[in-house]
């Protein structure tokens, strides 16, 4: 009996509501905008930590990463004329890591670089990457057919290499490259293995160059990168020549425990200082990483946040404004409704279902908005954003709740109406 | 035997410091199937005697007793109660409310009744074609004259069956043609065993009632 009441006043409200279309449209603007901001902002924290935490489980929460970095100043490269710049990390850095610090569970040195690579008339543009055979232990990566790098590699400086997933896929489409010799640079390399793909679910809009790149990877071994194109790198760069002269591009620690990493970045830091006149590398810390994330996800969930309690603010002072005005301009129809027998609580109920009913459909809109929004920012912004659920939910209650709160009053207003007065209204 | 009973009623309004004494002592009763007219100048206390009776107000001191309850010590909610069982109003200026239909109008007083929907169309229904307007069940009442209005208005004061049906000059906006439409519809209402208590000021239309309670001043003149 009570739901077929309340059915009926939903009714009566949505009716009442129609009536004045546009007043009604005006009113919950506020409201949409306000939750669509709140799932806007829940799905793009969201998507930070979980970027975060892909990056994590990517690098590995024990691993430290050094990256050579090309020192920032060189007032003497002028235009046209050639000359080495010689910088980055070296052999000899990666030794005194491995052999000095008691927490460095391994060491992977790196190079990179970047080449074609062809297989027939195919080609594909990645990165040879020249390491050791301990890589996939460290970088929590692993080989899905044939093998990784071994010693004998190492020691034969072996033309083998381990191609990505995504180089994989597209220079075989059809064929099996276990075997087979792809072209790298001026060599040939026999295709020992292939290694997982490493996109995880990389859901739509949600492109991180970091995690396509592990799949444009081919590796070699490093006494074989060291041979094949040794330490220059030639760049041409508007005309002139651009040389730089480096031994290893990057180097992965592995620290004994994630605890360790950060005492152990300080250590490391201090020893390649010593050995570096330049500022020529950088400390990468995974944790460092996702602290960084969440301080992101907190900016975005205070200024998203209070853009979202002003305009539910805004908008539910609108709606309360609107149904005072609604209240008044029917104060004969409440006068009516209580001579027919109409309890105070039946128009309090009334009144409410339909402010309810009003900031709702606000709710609905924004949360459609809302589920746009995202989908924009990650288009466009190229930023990772989840809408989850429970976001949904939330702001679809907000909503709700906000009608109740501020419709709590004009409701009570008019219930509280004499009835003889309110039936002598004009 | 008698529906409804007032005895020593008293009516004091607060106009902020002064109290104006609007009904002095009044007592009064109806019997079931009475048809009264209530006549008076204005300021006389007509309509506050009707709300009085229509269970709208508290009397300041005396009793009602409406059907064997006295209302007169009743809470909001408890009128409201009496009100959507006992009572059906006819207003001057119709009061229908004007975003509903003919029928849904008609349908409010069994709405607060927490009849189902199907009960309360099937009533309002049967009621609509009672005053002779089947045919605009659908309309709203812009569409209507005034004198269909105030059939409606019947209809709805009908919907509840109420013990007593009171009317506020339910002739005072309309034609005398209209007028007497309508208080012929009353008539018959009356024939029927309904019992009717009508506020006016014509004499025409008081001279249709069994009996005329004149009013004068906050007291009876009968």
């Amino acid at each position: 009996m009570v739901s077929f009441r309340i059915v009926r006043m939903i009714k009566l409200g949505i009716k009442s509501l129609i009536l004045h279309k546009l007043r009604s449209a005006l009113t919950v603007l506020g409201i949409i905008f306000g939750v669509s901001s709140v799932i806007a902002m829940l799905s793009i924290g969201e998507g930070a930590s979980w970027e975060a935490q892909k990056m994590i489980r990517i690098l590995g929460s024990s691993n430290i990463i050094i990256k050579s970095v090309k020192p920032p100043d060189n007032k003497n490269a002028s235009t046209g004329r050639t000359f080495v710049v010689e910088y980055g990390l070296t052999y000899d850095d990666a030794k005194r890591i491995a052999s000095t610090i008691p927490s460095v569970k391994a060491v992977v040195p790196m190079r990179n670089i970047r080449q074609d690579m062809r297989y027939r008339h195919r080609l594909a543009e990645g990165q040879v990457i020249g390491t050791v055979p301990w890589y996939p232990d460290i970088s929590n990566f692993r080989v899905s057919r044939g093998r990784f790098l071994t010693f004998t590699d190492m020691h034969k400086s072996a033309n083998v290499c381990v191609l990505g997933a995504g180089i994989a896929k597209k220079l075989f489409a059809y064929e099996d490259p276990l075997g087979k010799e792809i072209k790298i640079g001026s060599d040939y390399y026999r295709v020992v293995g292939i290694m997982q793909n490493r996109g995880g679910t990389n859901a739509r809009g949600g492109s991180n160059i970091t995690v396509d790149e592990y799949n444009f990877n081919v590796y070699i071994p490093l006494t074989t990168a060291r041979r094949r194109f040794g330490e220059l790198i030639v760049r041409r760069q508007s005309g002139s020549f651009n040389m730089e002269r480096i031994q290893l591009h990057q180097i992965n620690v592995r620290v004994a425990s994630p605890e360790l990493v950060p005492a152990t970045a300080k250590v490391i830091q201090n020893l390649l200082e010593r050995f570096h006149k330049k500022k020529d590398f950088k400390l990468i810390i995974p944790l460092e990483l996702l602290r960084q994330a969440e301080q992101t996800k907190r900016i975005f969930n205070v200024v998203l946040g209070s853009i979202a309690a002003i305009s539910l603010l805004v908008g539910g002072i609108g709606i309360m404004n609107i149904m005072l005005a609604s209240v008044t301009e029917r104060t004969r129809e409440i006068g009516i409704r209580r001579a027919l027998g109409a309890k105070k609580k039946d128009i309090v109920t009334q009144f409410l279902v339909e402010t309810v009913v009003l900031s709702a459909g606000g709710g609905l809109l924004g949360v459609v908005f809302g589920v746009t929004i995202p989908f924009l920012v990650s288009h466009f912004a190229k930023m990772k954003t989840i809408i989850t659920p429970w976001s949904l939910i939330l702001a679809f209650s907000i909503s709700a709740a906000i009608g109740i709160i501020f419709g709590l009053y004009p409701a009570r207003k008019a219930a509280n109406m004499d009835p003889i007065e309110a039936l002598r209204h004009e | 035997m008698n529906i409804a009973e007032v005895r020593n009623l008293k009516k004091t309004y607060l106009l902020g410091e002064t109290s104006v004494e609007v009904l002095k002592d009044i007592s009064l009763s109806f019997e079931e199937g009475d048809y009264a007219a209530i006549m008076g100048p204005s300021g006389s206390g007509k309509s506050t005697l009707l709300n009085l009776l229509g269970c709208l107000d508290r009397p300041s001191a005396g009793t009602y007793l409406l059907g064997g309850i006295d209302i007169s010590r009743l809470s909001d909610d408890a009128l409201s109660e009496i009100r959507s069982e006992r009572i059906g109003f006819v207003f001057q200026s119709y009061n229908l409310i004007s975003q509903l239909s003919v029928i849904e109008n008609i349908e409010v007083p069994l709405f607060y009744q927490g009849r189902s929907p199907q009960e309360c169309h099937r009533r309002s229904l049967e009621l609509v074609e009672m005053v002779g307007l089947g045919q605009r069940a659908k309309h709203r009442q812009g569409e209507l004259s005034g004198g269909e209005r105030q059939r409606v208005a019947i209809a709805r004061a009908l919907a509840n069956d109420p013990l007593i049906i009171l009317a506020d000059e339910p002739t005072g906006n309309l034609d005398s043609a209209r007028g007497k439409e309508i208080l012929n519809l009353m008539d018959m209402l009356n024939r029927q065993g309904k019992t009717i208590i009508m506020v006016t000021h014509e004499d025409k239309v008081a001279a249709r009632a069994k009996r005329i309670v004149r009013l004068k001043d906050g007291y009876l003149e009968e």
